[in-house]
């Protein structure tokens, strides 16, 4: 049944009784065309572009939990796409682009709301970064204004300006913006299987069959299946599905925390993130401000993290904006991301054949989802990764071709 | 009339000590001892607030932290708080506080239409509509936010000052009820350290709301002798009116202290609130449980509460909250607060859900001429702001249905009870597993992964009798565990006129078929989720609670579920009929309860955000008007103006007082590591990429450091100073990242490498004086011989400067001839106002970081950070001369084999000019290959650096170029945002002094 508002007040009349599942829970097939192993929402949309854009009809998306249920569900919901590199911004502004179109092509309003992105500068120097990012933006054609203080000031209500790091600008993006993160893979999952595709929850992967170094079935908790080629994306627990297809990651899995406070009125209707005070913040629909910065220092498969984490969130929040002091922490969990040296992800493939990877997404995967799973199908329908998948391969780790987004925040004198 | 519901004696309220307070404007009278919701119970006011999707009146639920529906908006200006519960809130003279979620009051309330629509606004309907046109989402967005939240932030810097303690200790209790009481005085008399943590202002818990005999005496007595005793062991720390929050590994606990909170006036010395952060051996939870609601239609009105809050306000407050009251129970315990209201002068009903009734409580409400309903339910209840009629309706428990006539009832009260859900989130915190009760119907600890003990109701353990003797028994087991002598054990005797034994769990009997036709039975009450809800989201695959969790918003807000989780999940599993075990339970995750984001970040506000780093010199720069730019934490002079010069006016001064005569820089913060040991010149053999072991005693050389993908991050001239020691100087901003590389490739790769790193960079003060007159300008303050044949270019000495011992190492990063003199940081200021004033006759110019950077890019000096990004090689830099060939590793060795590290159309290190000699170049602009009237243009590469040079009267740049060098003398094109193009020419990266004679003089 279609969502929309007439479909909503006819309903009410049965009081909501009638409304179909937005995914079922079938069995685990024997065979499939295509296998994805991990249900968040790179791997639910890659499912549902390989049926729509590319006609495969036998797919299934296997996840350990429930969908949506790793880092899918447990990021700042951050979108943007101002990414210095042109292999990067490539990748994320495709991401974008597809967002702005996502609650209509999926029937499910995944509320991706434009309300801008201030990236602040607080030294010499990260002017500099910014105005370098800004350029590149500018030339590959992505939004970007770079701000003065004064016009900072004026936009974002309530920021000290003036603190230990005092705010001397910022690059904005209009287009960035937050997202309901839940209903990306909720969206997802409804569409997917709307066109045949099978989503299998509780359902753990716990060993690759390879033969003749090809990939031909996997093992799973809900029994062995075969299939013709398989697409790993499970965030946070890439290196041990690897390791099962006998091959390595240049990945480290590290905890990473968010947090919200009470809900409140609207009082901050931008996203703001600095990386030398260190924290992003933004609030929420309901009203929560949506708090997040560093991972912790040490390697870890547990979703929890560290106190000390959350209290070098508070204090840069409360420095950029001290009226948030008295407001009430109410919520902080944590994720696992895994990180590359070069803190981008990995597309492609893998040294199995027909086994294709999609992993490494680090801090930031969320805001690529759409455009990650749209490439990522296009690689494994195809065998080869597109124009825009091609720069993240596994391979630049060993040729030294790296896309390298942290080194441009680098500070020195 | 005022305290119009205030029984005539009882409570612990000071009856003496009447309260001023205000409440949506009005002024009303409390007294001491009160809290918001009890004063407010007692003036007769039920309407609290709005809920947050339907602006339904809500009252008060609960007296404790668990309140979902009556929090506030408190106090005023700077210092209002959003979401407070009035539950919580110790009453003060002149507190001030208003309903929240409401326009234009909480009696007339616009908002409440939702109420009326809410059949188009079930759970999730936000995510089937408001699609079309995607571009009227932010339009819809608008008042869909305006709708959402609760109360107002404020707009104000928080005045209050917030503190943070760290704790040590043997054992931490949480929970100053019996158990915890008991378990302190157990493991108190021990002698061990004992930390006792208790939310509420006053110990004892559930003993001071009902009544009950130990030891043959009445039970507030002996709670007052055991206090006393804990009171007086000097090893027992008792902190009350704090939470525990947070529950992380290894027994570190953290918890918010309400210091100043219940004051009357601000306190300038004391915080707000403090902190506590706590490491402890050992940990007991004894945080006691939360009364269950029960559902049924409109279970949310004002006026409806749990049975125990019920109690607490007639036996703490002597607040009656209703005459003609109706005790809705599916246990006995709650039998206990009808025979208390009867007692207190309320008329009673009891709806009981059982068909079997205890005999003695049989007779006792036929004595009390209460009532009782049996297996009757509370099937809905009307009262706009305030209950005023329920109906009911018999239950036929094996048909689960509702049977025969419909009663009504009027009621000005209703209390309810479900049974008791064990307070289990810390225990959950500290990863403890969960096991499903069939007896009490709830989650209970199960199994403990941390060094804890678990008791008490906490533990799902409501006899009183064994949680006396258990308790006081696990507190001198847990001080025996840490080896403290064992104490005597103690038999207490303790008895109840009725405990809690066993309850349903039984959202669901009350007619699958009311629940679902668009009436609402309650399960969250402050997210507005009802069981329709629930059931919706089953029908729609939302199956995982998880899923239930997140589609619903059951569980999400203020309260974090604390009444309305476990009826959430029995509701799911009588849906599915599968066991509550199975259905499993959310992640329960820190904090316990709501805590102020200000305490978490303490101290480290304002000034004290992150410490600011000042060299010696500092103090005569801020007198001489410097300009200061933050440089990683530290504070350095942009340059110094004089005579309202601006900063292009200073720095072509600065920059050409260096060029002709003499120049002073403070370069204390330069990074500076003392290296020490036999390996020392090995070690820097790994660590840069060019050769070091033939480095002679009294040298200097200019390394790089690469990381494993050999692209450059650090920069800086190491010297020998002796046999095994070196001097190694770092970037400002990059000092302790490198001393930590250092140390993690000490510590994790080479560990037979005998070096030891010292950070030495606030041991020196480094005054570097710089320009063609610097060598007859020190030589009379020195007594080194400077003489060109003596000390030559990269060379180091140690001498007196001025009468100070001083290192001076020869090297320049200006291109002149310059002097970097190295003075005990204490002596720092001396020597510099020393060469002020001994550098009159010169001229000598304090300049600061920008003319530095001018000098230096007119040489082609790199500086790490801006011309490089981490993503160049020395090569790229056009410095192939500094990577060893003969050296057998080094850290970015490998690298350099890679296809891509050797690849030809690298980005090259390249000068630029521009054509029309005037405009200055943005620094991050781009090359492009061609320039178009609109992007996308494709890039070629970035300015890194661009000055307008003094020492040349035009503008210089450094850029990275994609394959530069095989363009120089070409001509490249950079487009701004504001539409010009620039054109300028590729020329090498030395603008000046070509030969590099000035600073071989």
């Amino acid at each position: 049944m279609k969502y929309s508002l007439y479909n909503l007040v006819k309903n009410s009349f049965s009081y909501h009784e009638n409304w179909e599942k937005a995914w079922s829970s079938p069995d685990l097939k024997p065979e499939y065309d295509v296998v994805i192993v991990g249900g968040g929402g790179h791997g639910l949309g890659t499912a549902y572009y390989l049926a729509k854009e590319f006609g495969v009809k036998n797919i299934a998306v296997l996840e350990k939990g429930w969908i949506g249920g790793g880092n899918t569900g447990r990021n700042t919901t951050i979108i943007r796409s101002n990414y210095l590199w042109d292999e990067s911004a490539a990748l994320y502004n495709h991401a974008v682009n597809l967002w702005e179109g996502l609650s209509s092509e999926l029937n499910f309003n995944v509320m991706f709301s434009q309300r801008g992105l201030f990236h602040l500068a607080h030294s010499v120097h990260d002017m500099q970064e910014i105005t370098r990012r800004g350029y590149s933006n500018y030339l590959n054609g992505i939004d970007a204004e770079i701000l003065n203080q004064d016009q900072v000031a004026k936009k974002i209500p309530h920021i000290n300006v003036n603190g230990r790091y005092p705010v001397l600008g910022a690059l904005l993006q209009r287009r960035a913006g937050t997202a309901r993160h839940d209903a990306v893979a909720w969206g997802y999952a409804r569409a997917a299987e709307n066109l045949g595709v099978d989503i299998i929850q509780n359902c753990e992967v716990k060993g690759i069959d390879i033969s003749n170094g090809k990939v031909v079935g996997l093992q799973t908790t809900k029994g062995s299946v075969k299939v013709d080629k398989v697409g790993l994306v499970p965030a946070g627990h890439s290196s041990v599905l690897a390791n099962m297809a006998g091959f390595s990651l240049p990945i480290n899995s590290v905890p990473l925390q968010a947090l919200v406070s009470e809900p409140v009125k609207p009082i901050l209707d931008c996203v703001i993130m600095s990386n030398s005070v260190h924290v992003y913040v933004s609030q929420s629909d309901k009203g929560e401000l949506v708090v997040g910065a560093g991972s912790d220092a040490y390697n870890s498969y547990s979703q929890r993290g560290s106190f000390d984490m959350i209290e070098h969130m508070m204090a840069p929040l409360v420095e950029l904006f001290p009226i948030f002091s008295r407001l009430k922490m109410l919520r902080s969990w944590g994720g696992i991301v895994d990180v590359t040296p070069d803190r981008s992800p990995i597309i492609g493939k893998t040294p199995v054949k027909d086994l294709f990877i999609n992993c490494g997404w680090g801090t930031g995967g969320f805001k690529a989802t759409p455009g990650s799973a749209h490439v990522f199908a296009e690689t494994v329908f195809r065998g080869e990764p597109n124009d825009i998948a091609a720069p993240f391969s596994l391979e630049r780790h060993f040729s030294g071709a790296l896309v390298d987004e942290a080194a441009a925040a680098a500070v020195a004198h | 009339m005022s305290n119009q519901n205030r029984t005539i004696y009882g409570g612990k309220v000071n009856r003496e000590k009447p309260i001023n307070f205000v409440f949506n404007g009005k002024s009303y009278i409390g007294y001491q001892g009160d809290t918001l919701a009890s004063a407010l119970l007692a003036n007769d006011v039920h309407l609290i607030g709005r809920s947050f999707k339907y602006h339904r009146a809500r009252g008060i639920l609960t007296a404790g932290s668990e309140e979902p529906n009556a929090i506030v908006q408190l106090g005023l200006g700077a210092r209002t708080e959003p979401n407070i519960r009035a539950t919580e809130v110790e009453l003060y003279e002149g507190l001030e506080a208003s309903s929240q979620n409401c326009w234009p009051s909480v009696n007339f309330d616009i908002g409440a239409m939702n109420n009326f629509l809410s059949r188009i606004f079930p759970a999730g309907f936000y995510y089937k509509t408001f699609k079309w046109p995607p571009s009227m989402w932010l339009f819809y967005e608008h008042f869909i936010r305006k709708a959402a939240g609760l109360g107002q932030s404020p707009t104000a810097k928080n005045p209050d000052r917030y503190e943070q303690k760290f704790y040590y200790t043997d054992i931490t209790i949480v929970g100053g009820g019996i158990s915890g009481l008991l378990a302190a005085l157990g493991a108190g008399r021990s002698g061990c350290k004992v930390l006792l943590i208790d939310e509420n202002p006053e110990l004892g818990g559930y003993l001071l709301d009902y009544n009950f005999s130990i030891n043959e005496k009445d039970g507030k007595k002996w709670l007052k002798k055991i206090i006393e005793e804990l009171d007086g062991l000097a090893n027992v720390t008792i902190l009350k009116r704090t939470t525990a929050m947070g529950y992380y590994d290894y027994n570190y606990l953290t918890a918010l202290e309400k210091v100043t909170n219940h004051h009357v006036e601000f306190s300038n010395t004391l915080p707000r609130e403090r902190y506590w952060r706590i490491r402890s051996k050992k940990v007991i939870l004894a945080q006691g449980a939360f009364e269950r609601p029960l559902v049924f239609a409109d279970n949310d009105r004002p006026g409806i509460m749990m049975a125990s809050a019920g109690q607490k306000y007639l036996s703490r407050y002597g607040v009656l909250p209703g005459k003609s009251v109706v005790l809705f129970t599916n246990n006995d315990h709650a039998y206990l607060t009808a025979f208390e209201f009867v007692e207190k002068g309320a008329k009673v009903t009891v709806v009981d859900t059982r068909d079997l009734l205890n005999a003695r409580i049989s007779e006792k409400c036929k004595l009390l001429n209460i009532k009782v309903f049996k297996s009757y339910s509370v099937i809905k209840t009307y009262g706009d702001k305030k209950v005023n009629r329920i109906e009911i309706q018999q239950v036929d428990k094996n048909q689960n249905q509702l049977t025969g006539e419909v009663e009504n009832i009027h009621t000005d009260c209703v209390l309810m009870s479900g049974g008791w859900n064990p307070a289990v989130q810390l225990f959950s915190q500290s990863r403890g597993k969960l096991k499903y009760d069939l007896k009490i119907n709830t989650f209970v600890p199960d199994k403990i992964i941390e060094n804890q003990k678990i008791i008490g109701s906490n533990n799902g353990q409501f006899n009183l009798q064994e949680n006396l003797n258990e308790s006081f028994e696990a507190g001198i087991a847990a001080a025996n565990e840490l080896n403290f002598n064992s104490v005597e054990k103690v038999n207490w005797t303790g008895k109840e006129e009725i405990e809690f034994t066993h309850s349903d769990v039984e959202p669901y009997m009350l007619g699958k078929k009311k629940v679902t036709k668009g009436s609402k039975h309650f399960i969250d009450f402050q997210n507005d989720v009802t069981a329709a809800d629930i059931f919706l989201a089953q029908r729609e695959g939302y199956i995982s609670v998880e899923h239930t969790k997140r589609y619903t918003t059951t569980g999400m807000g203020t309260d974090q579920g604390k009444t309305s989780n476990v009826n959430a999940l029995a509701l799911m599993s009588h849906i599915h009929n599968k066991p509550v075990d199975e259905i499993g339970h959310t992640t329960f995750r820190p904090p316990y309860a709501p805590q102020t984001i200000g305490a978490i970040a303490g101290r480290s506000v304002d000034k004290l955000f992150d410490p600011v780093r000042k060299t010696s010199i500092h103090e005569w720069h801020v007198e001489n008007k410097a300009v200061f730019e933050d440089v990683g934490q530290w504070k350095r002079p942009y340059y110094f103006p004089q005579n309202k010069e601006d900063i292009h006016q200073a720095v072509k001064r600065e920059c050409l007082a260096v060029r002709n005569s003499l120049g002073i820089l403070d370069a204390s913060t330069l990074g500076k590591i003392d290296l020490q040991g036999p390996d020392a010149a090995k070690f820097l053999n790994m660590i840069y990429t060019n050769a070091w072991s033939k480095l002679e005693i009294g040298s200097c050389r200019y390394g790089l450091m690469c990381n494993e993908h050999g692209m450059i991050f650090d920069d800086g001239v190491t010297s020998r100073l002796g046999e095994n020691h070196y001097h190694m100087t770092t970037t400002t901003g990059g000092a302790a990242r490198v001393m930590s590389w250092l140390e993690e490739f000490l510590q994790t790769e080479w560990l037979d490498m005998k070096v030891f790193c010292t950070s030495v960079t606030e041991q020196w003060a480094v005054l570097s004086i710089s320009g063609p007159n610097s060598r007859k300008f020190l030589e009379d303050l020195t007594n080194i011989d400077l003489s060109k044949e003596n000390f030559p270019f990269m060379k180091f000495r140690e001498g007196e400067v001025c009468g100070v011992k001083a290192r001076i190492f020869r090297i320049s990063f200006t291109g002149e001839l310059s002097y970097e003199v190295n003075v005990p940081a204490r002596y720092g200021r001396y020597v510099w106002e020393k060469f002020m004033e001994h550098g009159k006759k010169y001229n000598i110019t304090p300049y600061g970081t920008e003319t530095m950077h001018v000098l230096r890019a007119e040489k082609g000096f790199i500086i790490v950070g801006q011309d490089t990004d981490g993503s160049v090689t020395p090569s790229d830099m056009n410095m192939d001369w500094i990577v060893s060939k003969k050296k057998e590793d080094f850290l970015g060795k490998r690298s350099y084999t890679r296809s891509d590290t050797v690849r030809h159309d690298r980005k090259k290190f390249v000068g630029l000019l521009v054509n029309d000699k005037k405009t200055i170049l943005p620094e991050g602009s781009h090359i492009v290959e061609k320039a178009l009237k609109q992007p996308p243009m494709k890039m070629l590469g970035h300015i890194t650096s661009s000055y307008y040079s003094p020492t040349l009267g035009y503008p210089i740049a450094l850029a990275m170029l994609k394959d530069g060098i095989s363009k120089m003398g070409e001509q490249v094109v950079v487009p701004l945002m504001n539409g010009k193009i620039i054109e300028a020419t590729v020329t090498d990266t030395i603008f000046y002094d070509k030969e590099g004679k000035r600073n071989n003089e």
